[in-house]
């Protein structure tokens, strides 16, 4: 049994311009200790579909279309009571978000914000609660922990603003961490460090990562496996070699290409043209077809399911490309 | 915070030199309420003299001021009190009064800010915004008439369960009451004055918090909190909350003024000896010193709770630090 | 607010003067139902508020001049408010009229020429209802407040017999019933309109222009001006207006109306100066300030013609916002009896005069009251819509 299964998941909003499909029909599955990228642009549903796991969607606006399923070791959590989904919360998932200026309460000092889930979760008294923060804060690199615990939010630097989040989030020693964006909002060198600290406190705990990033560098470096999602939908699966190294989307191949590698400074990047359409109307057909290079005729008269690539194998692919009847067609120029 | 106390001394300054030349630039003589046909001109030039009306203004400006330096706002002229005696006898009246005020008002705007804020667009929300709407658009001393009205007069009438005083601060046999009976007479004599002043102005606070929490809980960290599992009230008193009420203190600062002239009305309809009695009757009177002592310590009211805002800003918000 | 948003020449828009231009309503029937009804073609299509607005306006005045013909063809010989209340009802009538047929007529694309901030601002505002509910009451009030002479049923300070006509309760003859004088409380609440509209609308006039000026000023200016403005903004702002005000009216003995007026606007002004301060603080920074600096522009030339202009909008809110504040200080002045001098009808004055009677006659209290909150709450609604409607953070 997978430790997160997330079935057919449509997360819609309710706007002025229309409903927004922000997540409309993701799949995927995690197992324990896995780490699973989840690659996209902004505007692609990827934070939705995270914060839709942990029940935070702000309803209204937000809803969670009847037919979706995030099973998480075994427990339907569209059903769970709120107080159980609570006790999950910080417990068993854990989260991480973008921004760590704004994602920290600016009037509790962090001590307080990382005890108050050693509290809630684990029982603790004040004073051990304190002891176990300190030890906490220690492990995630903070110099000086003693201090810092009585620090504020606004006295720190974004990164270890993010090492204090990180922290927060491992208290409870969680079977998933859902990592959205980690290290965006940081500078490069930071970045990194942010990252082997995720990376390495997951293999000292054994938990699951969801790693959310529209960084097909990081990924390389961290994940077992990568789910590309596209206008709401997942449009290719694989493990982190195969997409990679074989990308069968376009969106996907897109994204590669747009990717500087090291030593071709010389090369162009080549950005994939165009922006995300809105999620008020997804075109009709394939969602990417108007950004597609390959698009025909067949990409604008139906919407291409999520097709397995080699039968029986666990790579998918949302593109009539990998349709059995289009493998005869020859497209040239197609980059591999 | 010294600096700022410091800061705040030209201010009451100024606002003395205001008070000061307003009151004696004004056209009528004060020697004139004493004036019979039994009079001789020397007689009122003597009262004048007394008064200190002789003097050019200049000259009594600098007195005044010198006087006020040393804690003496001079003798009412009607009363022939120090006019500081007077003050101390009725502004204890007039803090008890708006302090009971402004405590019920932030208590009640704040709580049905949260409310109107958690539940937007709500029929709650709609209607609580409605009300507030016309509570916030009335004049203090027509709610307070209307008050008096209902629950002191048509309560009285018909004999309703519960019935408030609708003038004075205590009642005819006060003096003979037992202690606990004292503390509830004080009480009941309070109700009426407190809540209309207090509903105006929680009328005012409730649509600043409103619209300051739902601010506050679009913000990242609430969404953090609860994503660490801490329960839904947990998630708006403690973690939402506080941020929202930065802004909300800034009022505290801003209604004073407010409150104050609120108290004039209050104070003359329900017949409560304070302050604001005190002022309006000086002013008819003519009591130089009295006006200009009462407004003057209104103002330095107003300064103080400007302070207080101030440090309450301090404590709530980390961000801030005074040295 | 952009450089390029302001267009001077949209400054004439009717701010409910736009809406969804659909053909129903339009063409020769459109014309022809106005020509009946003014406003029922807008009301077809959707535009309830300008509709709605036209039709109970017009109504309205067509039901005074059909009833009170006789005062109406008196009035053009009587004194001064009754020579306006005719010359309003007339005036009143055929601007709705030609307003609506004009409107009517007009082809849908001329209308909206302008998409700059006040013509966007003015749609918000009409999409708003209970906003647009709010300005109906507030014209109602005006329209009452100028035909007054017509249509009040007593004159406000004559006294019937005060042997059988002393505090008469509501209905009848009276009704919202007489005072303890015998004089018709529903006449004297009409006059008192003219009283409040009249102090609010002047004061605010008086204390928007010193407040625009001098924060405009200060704020442009920056450095000891604007400390000292500052510094005495923050001085007037730490009195109780209210004592302020009293001691004014009280010691100069001034209980003209023009006197009320001037006091009540040169103490209203430090608000609008903090805000005109705060916007012009951010607006000195802008490309277009600098670019009209880089010009040699004069100084008076800059704050005037594109300091001035970019600060509008909030202005106008806060003096919306400032006119039902005033009416409730003047409210409060006739009520301690600084105000006008009896027996001109104020709506605070005849709330203090039912304070003695008040277990007697309840309703010589409560619907002056109950006017002022009317009055102030429609101003209010007003003035939170114009916010909501210039914000474009709440624009979509």
């Amino acid at each position: 049994m997978p430790l997160l299964e997330v079935t057919d998941l449509r997360t819609y909003f309710t706007t002025d311009a229309g409903v927004a499909r922000a997540v409309d029909g993701v799949s995927l599955q995690l197992e324990a200790g896995e780490t699973l990228g989840i690659v996209g642009e902004s505007g692609c549903g990827k934070t939705v579909m995270a914060l839709s796991i942990l029940g935070l969607i702000p309803s209204p606006p937000g809803e969670i279309v009847a037919g979706s399923s995030i099973r998480f070791n075994g427990e339907e959590l569209l059903e769970v009571k709120p107080a159980r989904l609570r006790e999950i919360r910080g417990n068993e998932i854990s989260m991480i978000f973008q921004e760590p200026m704004t994602s920290l309460n600016p009037v509790l000092t962090v001590g307080h914000q990382i005890e108050e889930v050693l509290r809630l979760h684990r029982g603790l008294k004040r004073r051990e609660a304190r002891a176990a923060g300190v030890a906490l804060l220690a492990e995630v690199g903070i110099s000086e922990p003693d201090q810092r615990y009585d620090s504020y939010p606004h006295q720190m630097s974004g990164g270890m603003l993010q090492r204090i989040m990180i922290a927060i989030a491992l208290s409870c020693e969680p079977r998933l961490l859902i990592a959205d964006e980690p290290t965006t909002a940081l500078d490069v060198t930071i970045q990194a460090q942010i990252l082997d600290l995720l990376v390495s406190l997951q293999q000292k705990h054994g938990m699951a990562l969801l790693l959310i990033t529209h960084d097909l560098g990081v990924v390389a470096e961290v994940c077992d496996r990568v789910v590309v999602m596209y206008g709401g939908q997942v449009v290719e699966t694989g493990t982190t070699e195969e997409i990679l190294s074989h990308p069968k989307h376009p969106y996907t191949q897109g994204l590669l290409a747009s990717l500087p590698g090291i030593g071709d400074r010389d090369v162009r990047l080549n950005p994939i043209p165009g922006t995300v359409p809105s999620a008020v109307d997804w075109p009709e057909g394939c969602r990417f077809r108007d950004r597609c290079s390959f698009a025909w005729e067949r990409c604008a008269e139906s919407e291409p399911d999520l097709l397995p690539v080699v039968a029986g194998a666990s790579r998918s692919a949302r593109c009539w490309l990998v349709h059995p009847d289009e493998s005869s067609i020859d497209r040239a120029g197609k980059p591999t | 915070m010294v600096r700022r106390l410091l800061g705040a001394i030209p201010l009451v300054l100024g606002i003395a030199t205001i008070i000061f030349f307003v009151v004696n630039l004004a056209p009528g003589d004060p020697a004139l309420r004493f004036l019979n046909p039994n009079m001789t001109p020397e007689v009122l030039e003597q009262i004048r003299v007394n008064m200190g009306l002789d003097q050019p203004v200049h000259i009594r400006y600098v007195r005044w001021i010198g006087a006020l330096a040393r804690g003496d706002l001079g003798f009412s002229f009607t009363s022939n009190r120090p006019v500081l005696d007077i003050i101390k006898e009725l502004l204890p009246n007039t803090l008890v009064l708006s302090a009971t005020a402004i405590g019920v008002a932030f208590l009640l705007g704040i709580l049905l800010g949260i409310v109107q804020a958690v539940r937007q667009y709500s029929l709650l929300d709609s209607v609580a915004s409605i009300v507030g709407l016309f509570f916030y658009s009335m004049p203090s001393f027509w709610l307070a008439l209307m008050m008096v009205l209902v629950f002191g007069l048509f309560a009285y009438q018909g004999q309703w369960f519960i019935q408030f005083p609708p003038s004075g601060m205590q009642s005819v046999d006060y003096a003979f009451l037992s202690p606990m009976a004292k503390v509830q007479d004080r009480l009941m004599h309070l109700a009426l004055p407190a809540t209309s002043l207090a509903l105006v102005l929680a009328a005012g606070i409730a649509r600043y918090t409103r619209s300051s929490m739902l601010e506050v809980i679009r913000q990242d960290f609430v969404r953090t909190a609860r994503a660490k599992g801490l329960s839904e009230p947990v998630v708006i008193f403690k973690h939402a909350l506080r941020n929202a009420l930065i802004p909300v203190i800034t009022l505290l600062g801003l209604y004073l003024p407010f409150l104050f002239s609120g108290t004039v009305f209050i104070e003359s309809v329900f017949a409560w000896p304070g302050m604001g009695k005190l002022v309006v009757d000086s002013i008819l009177e003519r009591d130089y010193p009295v006006i200009m002592g009462g407004t003057l310590i209104f103002a330095m009211m107003v300064v103080v709770g400007n302070l207080v805002a101030d440090v309450l800003y301090a404590v709530v918000d980390p961000r801030i630090r005074y040295d | 607010m952009t450089d390029a948003g302001f267009e001077t020449s949209d400054l004439r828009v009717d701010p409910t003067g736009s809406g969804p231009n659909r053909s129903v309503g339009r063409g020769r029937g459109g014309v022809v139902l106005s020509a009946i009804l003014p406003g029922v073609p807008q009301l077809l299509v959707g535009r309830w508020g300008v509709g709605g607005l036209g039709l109970i306006v017009w109504t309205a005045l067509l039901a005074v001049l059909l009833t009170r013909w006789t005062r109406f063809a008196a009035g053009w010989g009587g004194p001064l408010d009754h020579q306006i209340a005719s010359l309003t009802v007339v005036a009143g009538l055929l601007g709705v009229w030609g307003w609506s047929m004009f409107d009517v007529s007009r082809p849908a694309e001329v209308k909206r020429t302008g998409v700059g901030q006040w013509s966007l601002a003015a749609k918000a505002f009409e999409k708003n209802r209970i906003a647009v509910l709010g300005l109906i009451v507030v014209v109602c009030v005006y329209l009452i407040a100028l035909v007054t002479p017509l249509v009040t049923p007593h004159d406000p300070a004559t006294q019937a017999s005060l042997v059988t006509a002393r505090l008469v309760p509501p209905g009848g003859e009276f009704p919202l019933g007489t005072d303890h004088l015998a004089r018709d409380v529903f006449s004297r609440i009409m006059y008192g309109a003219r009283i409040s509209l009249s102090i609010g609308f002047v004061a605010v006039g008086i204390s928007v222009t010193i407040g625009t000026l001098l924060g405009a000023v200060s704020g442009y200016l920056g450095g000891w001006v604007d400390t000292v403005v500052m510094r005495f903004v923050d001085m007037v702002i730490s009195f109780p207006r209210l004592v302020l005000l009293i001691t004014i009216v009280a010691l100069f003995d001034s209980n003209s109306i023009f006197m009320i007026m001037a006091v009540l606007g040169f103490t209203q002004w430090p608000g609008t100066t903090r805000i005109v301060r705060g916007e012009v603080l951010s607006l000195r920074e802008r490309e277009f300030i600098e670019a009209a600096r880089a010009l040699g522009f004069s100084r008076s030339r800059i704050i005037l013609r594109h300091v001035i202009p970019n600060v509008l909008a909030p202005v106008i809110v806060a003096s919306t916002l400032g006119i039902g504040n005033v009416i409730v200080l003047e409210a409060g002045l006739s009520f301690l009896g600084m105000g006008l001098q009896p027996p001109t009808p104020s709506w605070g004055s005849m709330v203090a005069d039912g304070r003695d009677h008040l277990l007697a006659a309840w309703w010589i209290s409560t619907f002056p009251g109950l006017a002022i909150v009317l009055t102030v709450v429609a101003f209010n609604l007003v003035g939170d819509g114009l916010r909501d409607a210039f914000d474009p953070r709440l624009r979509t």
